[in-house]
């Protein structure tokens, strides 16, 4: 199959999820729960994959989104779309922020300063704990029917599906946009060879910048999501357990490739609904597929098709 | 000859330059700069004229201090003493893009490629950079034309346009290096310091790579200070050749001068011949 070919078909697949899904024993809010980390996972691929930075902490963001989405719901405004802005701008503006800190480091440094950022954010809201919560979790609101003028949209599991796939649909034409053009290729660069670049003029920190910044509103946009589908959110949506899952997603579908999260996503989220009902010790699974994966195609399963990043 | 005339432009365009002594308006000047590493002086109160349009080689045995003299010039390093003006201004200080703005570009020694890229994709860095646009979030067609155009044309001049797809670092070493003298070149630069760029060619890959120093300088119009080990290349294409030795300036001349030098025969040549 072409490289076009494969992800029409993708695209289909996606749009009947919710007829195919529960055939083979699934439901519909795991397919929600797969294109939203997919969201999660492709945006923190900018910084890993394609700028080459260890961003070890990005859950902060995710449940930072999630935290802005939900307390929004809760406190400010019954509005689904404000919750999911609001929560997206509270996550982003805290990356953006932050950014400056993270942007000259390299390597193993990098990851010791996300992940440091990552779990101040999750002290934060552990200790905030009348407003958010705390140690159990910000309960208490709801997803909110969309209004279009005179038309009500409830969201019910598979409206909130296909909002969900709205979402993902803006998210990687977003991605997609930014991975061709200039800005782009300047990322793959400093991933490639950082002192050439510097030498043809180019200061790479505020395009590490950048990278960690838009990545971070994108995670926080899918965090948005992931507090509207379980109506819910709790600390571990920021904990660095979770930044390493988000890693380890990439590193099974390929993060040189801009669909490979994706197919990390669906490997770790099915894996684990799957596996978590046969065994408590699903997450041992989890690593053995993931070390089998990492020997038989280093470039993740997604390397299969695409033997280099194509978006370069 | 075009050095000439490049010469001539360069001396009218900076009317404010003091003039030098019976010498061209010094494009790049080092004076009495020194590099210590520690106890070693590995650049050793060397001054050092260049006028533009010149083809020049810097030539030394091993060790003796040429790639951290190129680190001097390109901003990879500080001297320690000294001070390096470009083009009538003082830049001892400034930073590795505000040289690269003005002109100064390098390659290294050992290649600086982005070898995951295609041979494109390395350019394409190079002209969006050199447009100013390597910010943009995104890219209009009439944009992406302009660039696509000016990376054609850079890989042509270079030779290369039946690999232009191919990935670098799966390249033969000596169309690496060519690679990277195009990716320099993309960005415009009025001054450029190839650091041996001939280092582990075969025979057929150094005759394309010095044809291509000879055309980028009589057809480009670039100012080239080159690093080399081969003899028969620095004799053969060099105006001016400059001779360090253990981070001093042995000699400075044109080809006949240093090969009758006696000082460098005895301490270079008479060893590498
Ligand atoms: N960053 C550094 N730190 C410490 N010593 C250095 C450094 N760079 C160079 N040197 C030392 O300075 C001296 C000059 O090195 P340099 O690389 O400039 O020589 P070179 O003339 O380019 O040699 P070659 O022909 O082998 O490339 C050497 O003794 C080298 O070991
Ligand atoms: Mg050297």
């Amino acid at each position: 199959m072409t490289r076009a070919a494969t992800i029409a078909a993708m695209w289909i697949a996606l749009i009947a999820l919710p007829w195919w899904l529960p055939l083979i024993g699934g439901y519909t809010a795991l397919g929600s729960k797969v294109l939203i980390y997919a969201i999660a996972t492709m945006g923190l691929n900018l910084v890993l994959g394609f700028t080459g930075g260890l961003s070890f902490g990005q859950a902060a963001y995710f449940g930072l989104g999630g935290y802005g989405a939900g307390m929004t719901l809760k406190y400010l405004v019954p509005s689904t779309p404000l919750a999911i802005l609001i929560g997206t701008l509270v996550g982003g503006l805290a990356a953006t922020i932050l950014g400056p800190l993270v942007m000259r480091r390299r390597g193993i440094y990098f990851a010791m300063i996300t992940i440091a950022i990552g779990q101040l954010f999750y002290f934060v809201i552990v200790r905030w704990n009348e407003v958010t919560g705390g140690e159990d979790g910000l309960a208490g609101f709801g997803r909110q029917d969309i209004h279009l003028g005179n038309v009500v949209i409830p969201l019910t599991d598979v409206n909130f599906y296909y909002l969900v796939l709205l979402c993902f649909t803006v998210a990687v034409a977003v991605m997609w946009t930014l991975l061709q053009s200039p800005l782009g290729h300047t990322w793959v660069a400093i991933r490639e060879n950082r002192r050439r670049l510097q030498f043809l003029g180019v200061r790479p920190e505020r395009y590490v910048w950048a990278s960690f910044a838009i990545a971070g509103f994108i995670t926080a946009f899918a965090g948005t999501l992931n507090a509207l589908l379980f109506n819910f959110t709790s600390p571990q949506d920021l904990h660095w357990i979770l930044s390493g899952d988000f890693v380890i997603m990439i590193v099974l579908g390929g993060m040189r490739s801009f669909f490979g999260p994706l197919i990390g996503v669906i490997i770790f989220v099915v894996a684990q609904d799957y596996l978590s009902s046969l065994t408590d010790n699903w997450m041992t699974f989890i690593g053995l597929i993931f070390v089998l994966i990492v020997l038989l195609f280093p470039r993740g399963v997604f390397g299969i098709f695409d033997r280099r990043a194509k978006i370069a | 000859m075009s050095a000439a005339t490049a010469h001539e432009a360069a001396a009218t365009a900076a009317p404010m330059a003091a003039p030098q002594a019976a010498a061209a308006w010094p494009f790049l000047q080092m004076v009495n700069v020194s590099r210590r590493f520690g106890s070693l002086k590995a650049v050793d109160d060397v001054s050092f004229d260049m006028a533009a349009g010149e083809l020049r080689a810097v030539i030394g045995p091993n060790g003796a201090g040429k790639t951290t003299f190129f680190n001097l010039i390109s901003g990879l390093l500080p001297p320690s003493q000294g001070r390096v003006i470009f083009d009538g201004e003082d830049i001892t200080r400034r930073s590795i893009a505000h040289r690269v703005a003005k002109g100064i570009v390098r390659t290294f020694q050992i290649t600086e490629i982005l070898p995951d890229l295609s041979v494109f994709e390395n350019i394409r860095v190079g002209v969006e950079t050199a447009r100013g646009i390597n910010a943009r979030p995104w890219i209009g067609r009439g944009e992406r034309i302009a660039v696509n155009r000016r990376i054609e044309e850079l890989i042509a001049i270079v030779n290369l346009t039946d690999k232009a797809r191919r990935i670098v670092g799966e390249l033969a070493h000596g169309d690496q290096r060519v690679v990277e003298v195009a990716v320099a070149l993309s960005v415009g630069p009025r001054l450029l310091l190839l650091d041996e760029p001939t280092a582990g060619m075969g025979d057929s890959e150094t005759e394309h790579m010095v044809d291509l120093v000879r055309r980028l300088h009589s057809d480009q119009g670039v100012s080239v200070l080159f690093i080399e080990h081969d003899m028969d290349i620095v004799f053969g294409i060099a105006q001016r050749i400059t001779v360090l030795d253990r981070g001093r300036v042995l000699a400075d001349g044109p080809p006949e001068q240093i090969s009758a030098d006696p000082q460098v025969r005895a301490a270079y040549l008479g060893e590498a011949e």
